[in-house]
């Protein structure tokens, strides 16, 4: 079923309501008003569409196939739903449904994961800024009794939160603040962001809307008086005069807030605020602290001293600022990693390189946790939606009856996968006939295989976590200070063979006793909770080895433990490229991925211009290595000559060149008097194309000499 | 009635000169002398009588237990708020530093005599109708500001005035407070000195009262204007602030320990800072210390007692008038330091910054490029430059330090020449290189020049402190002060 929407050609009937047309009416091409209802059919998940069809058919006023535009109410966009899209263009179509579902039942389980995940680490500073904030409510409502509250009442308090520099990712912990806020402390919460407050007049505005707004939607029975006074409020300026009325009658109205909720203002980006406006917010809002409880929280992107920097002192002895740091982003990312990556709960499995690829993007150029993810889920698609043979990518019972239904055409793939073609010259002669002819012995040995394939993960990952531990404690971290270098090095090749594993080998054998003994305390940790049947049994022997070592022989011992880690390592951290059928679950071409999250819009362009065969396709523009041939567009052309000059470039000059180049396009004999000879055409073409560039950013006109442009780029021929 | 007019809360020579006076001089006439047009030096003349001549007594009384420390200046505002059943003079513009009772003694005043008023702060005021809208509201009550229109003009404000003032005219002066009233300059041309001669625009018994932290000088229009009354309210000496301060005692301690307390705590503080906000934050904060919870010291023994505190003092010393830490959070760090010696971690002291790889090496670039002058960077960032001295190309406006002058504006190609130069691997040009440099404008550490020419050539210029960028350059390790011109 594909998702392609024809236009059906204009009816008979169109054309005889041609005497309708009044005066110029617009008209428009519109193909949505006009789907038949079968095409309505056709797509599923959006049944609307043919009713929308009955109950307001385009009303064809129009002659000659066009017809008016005319909106109507309740007019519904068919939409491809995302498995069209993901068929679409999938070269094998028959288990495509299969592989989406797949992606999609992961996806969400791993999006699950991280939300879980990022709620808990978010919970510790979440819960203390809770904490204050209550604390805060419960000074303000004792009031006067208390003598160190009376000694700070004119303070607003206001929590200071140090997020970390990546200012869109900050958008989920204010969402989880003030959602947690109007469960349990008070439904007066609004965030403004600097965007929305250019001027203080806009700022209030924003603070006041938002907080009547809710209150209206949060108690309904009262909602006819709300809304008079809220009548009533649209003419009168906005202030926090009406606010403080405003706090009042809900206050006395409803009964839950007997207790004097507090109106929490949140600044979602406090850097980009501008200081006059913030200031003044704040110098209004400290005259009315004892009619309104109000309460700050600063979002900081940078460091806390930026407080300082944007409010003086006069203002800011008006706030009671606490701070609050959340965990660095890097930390956070190593629990990301550690969670979604470092495990073998998910089939799906990205190589060294693309995983490179995505931590480079996070440490080099944005620190952004969320874009690691949806780097990962890019990846989790493209693997689906390219890799025919991903329909074996899900949990492995799943898998083992996926592969007693592959198809021959999947069969044939499978066979010609390089992993499994290794596997099969590495088989006995009579077996690699069987593994060439036969289908049923193919998905056979392809369950066995997928197996191996799950074991080899099972026993990956805690091998992987042992070696970081006996590691990371090294001096200069020989195997990297995080488990994800470790564990980028230990998918491109064998680590073993590596010098530094060498050198690090060596280091533990230097290492002081008690050190050496804590840490192999924590990998037979992970190793018991693995407790697969043979680590138990090594496990075990570690553990006398354990206990002897306190007594005398020290040295053998540790070289007995040592050399066991060695074996695990060599038997169960080889890379996955070793492993048949790793290209099921491995997406490994870093290239698109690179290409999708980290544009390069210049180069692109430059491409485009120099080799417009890359982008058009067109057989006639193929070309040698930097020439640019002449039936190329204008602006490839008028670019191509704008390389061979210096800084500054003659008009005149560049528009004859261009005409001598034109004219050999169109197929003029060189000797002839008109060759070269610029017409009106040509004129206007070239000044098209040099507009253009200049749009572009490669030149601009001079001030140094009227007939000349000045070039913006560097090089060229 | 006279006896009891005496200036019982402060002993200043000055206040009682002044009640002497009154004393021998003929009390009616000194009531008009607040009136006098002509007289634009104002002469102070306390008129205790002339207000008990005029007023309640006991509203007088009332308000001065209210404000015990102002008298000087409470004479004087009396002075001009006690005639209040005659015509008073326009405008009185009050002025003083932060936190001297500018406010405080005019409220009071007001609340205490019940006169009719209305406060407005100027910061409140976005648009001039919410000023009006304000003003009227409390004068007349709440159905009058539906009377001005929409974006009301100043002469719809008086319209509306004189309108209302006729249905209720009043017996007392009205009055018109304008807190921070420095902002009124930046508003409409027209409306300060409208403000300052409001009774003759409105044939109203009205006085609007100018509060502000700046002298009458910096207010005075091009085209000339009324001038108000001046008063000024002094700085308070240490007798008023210890005065002040002992009045919220401590319950649980004797009040002579607890202004001898305060006389510690001036002692330490004076010189360095006189606000009186700043000094009673530091007062709440160091009431918590041990000093008054030692229960085997007695209060007697001032030299204990002195020892105990006086290392919270020196801290308190450090942090005065840095906003750092909440009271809250400083008692907590105070009894953890009881456990654990160690610094106090006010906000300063986490001014480090995350940054990624590449944006590091932005602000490093822009950095270089803010301080060192253009023709200097072949010299730096090309290999081959040959050996040039400092000397050489020294022009002579160049001598003096670019650290000094403040960062200078450079435009977005040269940012990224000395970048790809400075970065010791490849970049290439993406789109998120680009995306750096903007969200490090968003984060303040670089600053857009100039609006003209966004498209072209954008100038920025970096804001960062040397000190940030010598920590960022060090966690790259990247030796900065060898590629800074200044540092040659």
């Amino acid at each position: 079923m594909k998702a392609t929407r024809k236009l059906p050609k204009p009816t008979q009937s169109t054309s005889s309501h041609c005497n309708n047309f009044k005066d110029g009416a617009v008209v428009k091409l519109e193909a949505e008003t006009i789907v038949s209802p079968n095409d309505a059919h056709s797509l599923d998940g959006n049944c609307n569409s043919a009713e929308t069809v009955k109950v307001s058919p385009p009303k064809p006023v129009q002659t000659k196939g066009c017809f008016v535009f005319k909106p109507s109410a309740n007019k519904r966009r068919k939409t491809p739903t995302v498995e069209d899209y993901f068929t679409h263009g999938c070269e094998d179509t028959e288990n495509s449904k299969l592989r989406f579902r797949n992606c999609q039942t992961l996806w969400e389980k791993m999006k699950a994961d991280t939300e879980l995940l990022q709620d808990e680490l978010n919970r510790k500073i979440l819960d203390s800024l809770l904490a204050f904030i209550r604390k805060s409510v419960s000074t303000f409502q004792r009031g006067t009794d208390d003598w160190a509250s009376r000694m700070r009442a004119h303070e607003i308090p206001t929590a200071a939160l140090v997020l970390g520099v990546n200012v869109p990712d900050h958008d989920m912990t204010f969402q989880c603040l003030s959602d947690q806020l109007q469960q349990s402390v008070t439904p007066f919460v609004v965030s403004v962001q600097a965007t929305e407050c250019a001027a203080l007049n806009h700022m209030l505005q924003r603070v006041l809307e938002r907080l009547m707004g809710t209150s209206v939607s949060v108690d309904n029975e009262e909602e006819p008086e709300q809304r008079s006074t809220n009548v009533n409020q649209k003419r009168v300026h906005c202030s926090l005069i009406t606010l403080c009325n405003w706090y009042k009658t809900v206050t006395k109205v409803c009964s839950y807030c007997k207790e004097h909720p507090p109106i929490v203002v949140i600044f979602k980006d406090l850097e980009a605020f501008n200081p006059k406006v913030l200031q003044d917010f704040i110098l209004i809002c400290s005259r009315y602290v004892e009619q309104l409880p109000l309460m700050f929280v600063f979002g900081i992107a940078t460091s806390p001293s930026t407080i300082q920097h944007m409010l003086p002192h006069s203002v800011s002895s008006l706030l009671g600022i606490e701070l609050f740091q959340s965990l660095s982003c890097t930390q956070h990312l190593a629990s990301v990693i550690d969670k979604v990556i470092l495990t073998s709960q998910f089939p799906f499995k990205l190589n060294g390189k693309v995983l490179q690829v995505l931590v480079s993007i996070f440490l080099y150029h944005d620190f952004s946790v969320r874009n690691f993810i949806n780097g990962l889920q890019l990846a989790l698609l493209e693997h689906f939606h390219s890799q025919p043979l991903s329909v074996l990518c899900c949990k492995e019972a799943a898998a083992l009856v996926h592969a007693t239904e592959l198809s021959h055409r999947d069969v044939e793939r499978l066979q010609q996968l390089p992993s499994f073609m290794r596997y099969v010259e590495e088989q006995g002669p009579q077996e690699q006939v069987e593994l060439l002819t036969s289908d049923d012995h193919v998905k056979e040995v392809c369950q066995k295989l997928l197996k191996d394939l799950c074991k080899y993960h099972k026993n990956y990952y805690p091998t992987l976590r042992c070696l970081h531990i006996l590691t990371a404690s090294l001096p200069k971290y020989p195997l990297g200070k995080q488990i994800r270098e470790l564990h980028i090095s230990c998918l491109e090749k064998n680590v073993w063979e590596n010098d530094e594993y060498v050198s690090a080998m060596q280091l533990l054998r230097m290492m002081a006793k008690d050190e050496l003994t804590s840490a192999l305390q924590k990998c037979a940790e992970i190793l018991k909770s693995v407790k697969t049947k043979k680590m138990r049994a090594t496990l075990l022997e570690m553990k006398t080895s354990r206990r002897t070592k306190k007594m005398s022989q020290f040295e053998i011992l540790r070289d007995q433990a040592l050399e066991f880690i060695d074996s695990l390592v060599r038997s169960h951290l080889a890379p996955p490229e070793s492993q048949p059928l790793y290209e099921v679950c491995y997406y490994s071409s870093s290239a698109v991925l690179r290409r999708h999250l980290n544009a390069t819009p210049r180069t692109s362009i430059q491409t485009a211009l120099s080799n417009p065969y890359h982008y058009l396709k067109n057989e006639d523009l193929r070309a040698e290595d930097g020439t640019v041939s002449n039936a190329a567009p204008d602006i490839c052309i008028v670019y191509k000559l704008h390389l061979e000059c210096g800084r500054l470039i003659n008009l005149y000059d560049w528009l004859e060149a261009y005409a001598t180049v034109v004219s050999a396009a169109e197929g003029k004999d060189p000797d002839s008097a008109d060759f070269g000879k610029v017409d009106e055409l040509k004129h206007a073409r070239f000044i098209q194309a040099v507009s253009e560039l200049e749009f572009l950013g490669f030149i601009k006109s001079t001030k140094q000499k009227t007939d000349h442009v000045s070039r913006l780029t560097w090089g060229g021929c | 009635m006279q006896e009891g007019i005496q200036c019982s809360c402060c002993e200043s020579e000055q206040c009682l000169s002044v009640i002497r006076g009154i004393h021998s001089d003929d009390s009616v006439e000194k009531t008009f002398l607040g009136n006098g047009r002509n007289g634009d030096k104002h002469t102070c003349i306390c008129p205790i009588e002339t207000l008990v001549w005029t007023n309640d007594y006991t509203l007088v009384q009332r308000a001065r237990c209210n404000i015990d420390c102002h008298c000087l200046s409470m004479c004087h505002c009396l002075s001009m708020l006690s005639c209040s059943k005659q015509c008073s003079y326009p405008s009185i513009f009050i002025y003083g530093h932060r936190a001297t009772g500018k406010s405080h003694v005019i409220h009071t005043l007001l609340k205490e005599l019940e006169l009719p008023y209305a406060t407005v702060s100027c910061v409140e005021c976005v648009s001039v109708g919410l000023l009006f809208e304000q003003v009227l509201l409390s004068l007349f009550g709440s159905d009058s500001a539906s009377l001005l229109s929409r974006n009301p003009s100043l002469s719809d404000f008086v319209r509306v005035y004189k309108q209302l003032c006729v249905q209720a005219s009043a017996k007392q002066t009205r009055y018109i407070v304008l807190d921070r009233a420095e902002l009124l300059r930046d508003m409409e041309a027209n409306l300060l000195p409208a403000f300052l001669r409001l009774q003759e625009l409105v044939e109203d018994n009205v006085t609007v009262i100018l509060l502000s932290e700046i002298v009458w000088d910096k207010f005075r229009p091009n085209t000339g204007c009324f001038e108000p009354l001046l008063l000024h309210f002094p700085d308070y000496s240490k007798g008023e602030l210890q005065q002040i301060l002992s009045e919220d005692s401590h319950p649980s301690y004797s009040p002579e320990l607890y202004s001898a307390f305060i006389n510690i705590l001036l002692g330490v503080f004076y010189s360095v800072c006189r606000d009186l906000r700043e000094l009673s934050l530091r007062l709440s904060m160091l009431k918590f210390q041990p000093l008054f919870s030692l229960p085997s010291v007695k209060e007697s023994d001032t030299h204990k007692l002195w020892r105990n505190i006086e290392p919270h003092l020196k801290k308190a010393m450090q942090t005065v008038y840095l906003r750092e830490v909440s009271s809250v959070q400083w008692e907590q760090q105070l009894k953890m330091e009881e456990k654990e010696a160690g610094a106090v971690r006010g906000l300063s002291a986490h001014a480090h910054v995350e940054l990624p790889y590449y944006s590091k090496f932005l602000l490093i670039a822009a950095y270089l490029a803010s301080y060192n002058p253009a023709r200097t960077d072949k010299r730096f960032f090309l290999k081959h430059h040959g050996k040039i001295k400092k000397t050489n190309f020294l022009k002579k406006h160049e001598k003096t330090s670019n650290h000094l002058l403040g960062p200078k504006p450079f435009p977005l190609d040269r940012l990224l020449a000395i970048f790809y130069s400075v970065v010791d691997s490849r970049v290439a040009p993406t789109a998120s290189v680009f995306c750096q440099i903007s969200s490090l404008v968003t984060l303040q550490l670089l600053n857009q020049v100039g609006h003209d020419d966004q498209l072209d050539a954008p100038k920025y210029k970096c804001a960062v402190s040397l000190d940030f960028i010598l920590a960022i350059s060090r966690t790259v390790s990247f030796d900065m002060v060898k590629y800074l011109y200044d540092f040659l």
